[in-house]
């Protein structure tokens, strides 16, 4: 189980690193699916499969479909990549490099001195159950105040979807009129 | 040792017997479409044609595999490989008959709706790769239509998993003892089919591809055996979605005397013909017909269902 974590790990660290590097964004936005993907099977490792699930359906299956829809869209040619290899001076690493820095000390210093006094992770599975329950029971104004956040942003895109003026059948799926066969 | 045998066996059984089935599928879709078209179909090559699909196999591996100099190179590669893994993946999930399964995953349908939201991804990527309007406009079509009915096949799915009280496919199967889901579940069924066939765009909802307007689609610049990987995943998306709607809806391998494999085979057999049905019975709707019809019609019908079933649930339990 070990082995199997610290690859997964590793490859959600170099996913993450090219996300950053990467200079054409539908490739950047590749590995983004990478990383989340090897974090949601830590987390599987770790005990958690329904938040491991939740995880790839969301974050790596919806979430991040609609960000590359985007950018097909915009539909960034080569001449996108040159102007962000032009951004992205050595310079410009400099205080993103910096704060990490603060962090990945933060990090060696807790793993040193605290690591050890830790429950040792992935000692019990939380299934679907469980994290269903404590939604339901502890938690239950934590979702409804998410719903209420969601309801608004639904309500929202459809102010925006809507189009005006036109009776067409319009759904919130195709902001495009039909009309563009080629 | 011996378990370790017979898990490979399974591992290697499943594979093989899942891309067989479908490359059989290409074959017995042509018989059956010239059947119900009042044709032979192909009937040349060995006994009532059936190794045309040998043959085709040979073609296609003999042919130029092109890759478009405008093309981005990399994800172009990439892409026919991301569409057909989630859904080889996703045959591992489920229990064939008592005890031959891959992986006994106890969040199964979960894994399922996982991977078919990763499926859309070699779909789309196919498309921008290609770099080409006629797969650009292919593959908008394809993230829009698999994101939308997507939405509502997990919906149609909770349904079972309540009466059922679990996401693993073999407790489902088993909780189907005495009455199969279809009866309880039967609109659970019906939106389910629907977005099955959307998600494995098959015709009528074959929009991402649609030849008449976009050429082939997603896929236009494909050659070779990377187009033959499009083709192939499309037969498996078939094959699973059949054997789910078995697993899920009629009670997977039970059945009467015969083994329990052979009665999912049957059962599954029976789907896959439906599916090629479809295709040689329906037209393609219109774009926004196809995304109304998910929005509107299908979301709010998956939310009744799930409505009426959890509280029938609440009240009998």
């Amino acid at each position: 189980m070990d082995v199997t974590f610290y690859i997964s790990a590793a490859v959600a660290v170099v996913a993450t690193l090219a996300v950053i590097t990467r200079y054409n964004a539908v490739h950047a936005l590749l590995y983004l699916i990478v990383s989340l993907l090897a974090v949601s099977l830590i987390f599987f490792i770790l005990g958690a499969p329904f938040a491991a699930a939740l995880e790839a359906i969301i974050y790596a299956g919806a979430i991040m479909v609609l960000f590359i829809f985007v950018i097909m869209i915009l539909n960034l040619g080569p001449q996108a990549a040159r102007v962000e290899r032009i951004w992205l001076k050595p310079r410009t690493w400099l205080g993103p490099a910096a704060l990490a820095l603060i962090l990945a000390g933060e990090l060696i210093y807790i793993l040193i001195s605290g690591g050890e006094q830790e429950p040792k992770a992935g000692t019990a599975v939380v299934g679907a159950n469980e994290v269903g329950i404590a939604l339901f029971g502890p938690y239950l104004l934590g979702v409804e105040l998410a719903s209420l956040l969601l309801l608004a942003g639904l309500v929202g895109a459809y102010h925006l979807g809507r189009r005006s003026g036109s009776e067409g059948s319009d759904s919130p799926g195709s902001g495009r009129p039909n009309g563009e066969k080629v | 040792m011996y378990s370790a045998v017979i898990s490979l066996i399974t591992i290697f059984g499943v594979i093989i017997a899942a891309l067989s089935v479908s490359a059989g599928l290409i074959w017995l879709e042509r018989r059956l479409l010239a059947l119900w078209q009042d044709r032979y179909g192909p009937n040349r090559v060995g006994p009532f044609g059936l190794l045309q699909v040998l043959a085709d196999m040979i073609k296609i591996l003999s042919k130029e595999d092109w890759v478009p100099p405008f093309a981005d190179a990399a994800v172009f590669v990439v892409a026919p490989a991301a569409i057909i893994v989630p859904v080889l993946l996703t045959f591992a999930i489920i229990t064939y008959a008592p005890g031959i399964a891959v992986a006994d995953l106890n969040i199964g349908l979960l894994f399922f709706l996982a991977m078919s939201s990763l499926a859309v991804y070699g779909v789309v990527l196919a498309g921008w790769a290609s770099d080409s309007k006629y797969s650009l406009l292919g593959s908008m079509r394809a993230a829009a239509q698999m994101l939308s009915y997507e939405v509502f096949m997990s919906l149609s799915l909770m349904g079972v998993v309540m009466l059922a009280g679990s996401f693993d496919l073999k407790n489902i199967v088993e909780a189907q003892k005495g009455l199969w889901y279809v009866v309880p579940q039967f609109s659970g069924m019906l939106i389910f089919l629907t977005a099955g066939i959307a998600e494995t765009r098959r015709l009528p909802f074959d929009l991402p591809e649609a030849e008449g307007e976009l050429v082939a689609g997603f896929h236009a610049e494909y050659s070779g055996m990377k187009f033959a990987l499009f083709f192939v995943e499309e037969y498996l998306g078939i094959t699973l979605i059949s054997v789910l709607i078995c697993v899920l809806f009629f009670g997977g391998w039970q059945g009467p005397l015969l083994p329990p494999l052979a009665w999912l085979a049957i059962k599954t057999l029976f789907f896959i013909c439906f599916f090629i049905l479809l295709r040689a019975t329906f037209p393609r709707p219109r774009y926004d017909q196809l995304m109304s019809f998910g929005w509107k019609v299908m979301l709010p019908l998956a939310l009744l269902n799930l409505v009426v079933t959890g509280g029938i649930v609440l009240a009998t339990r």
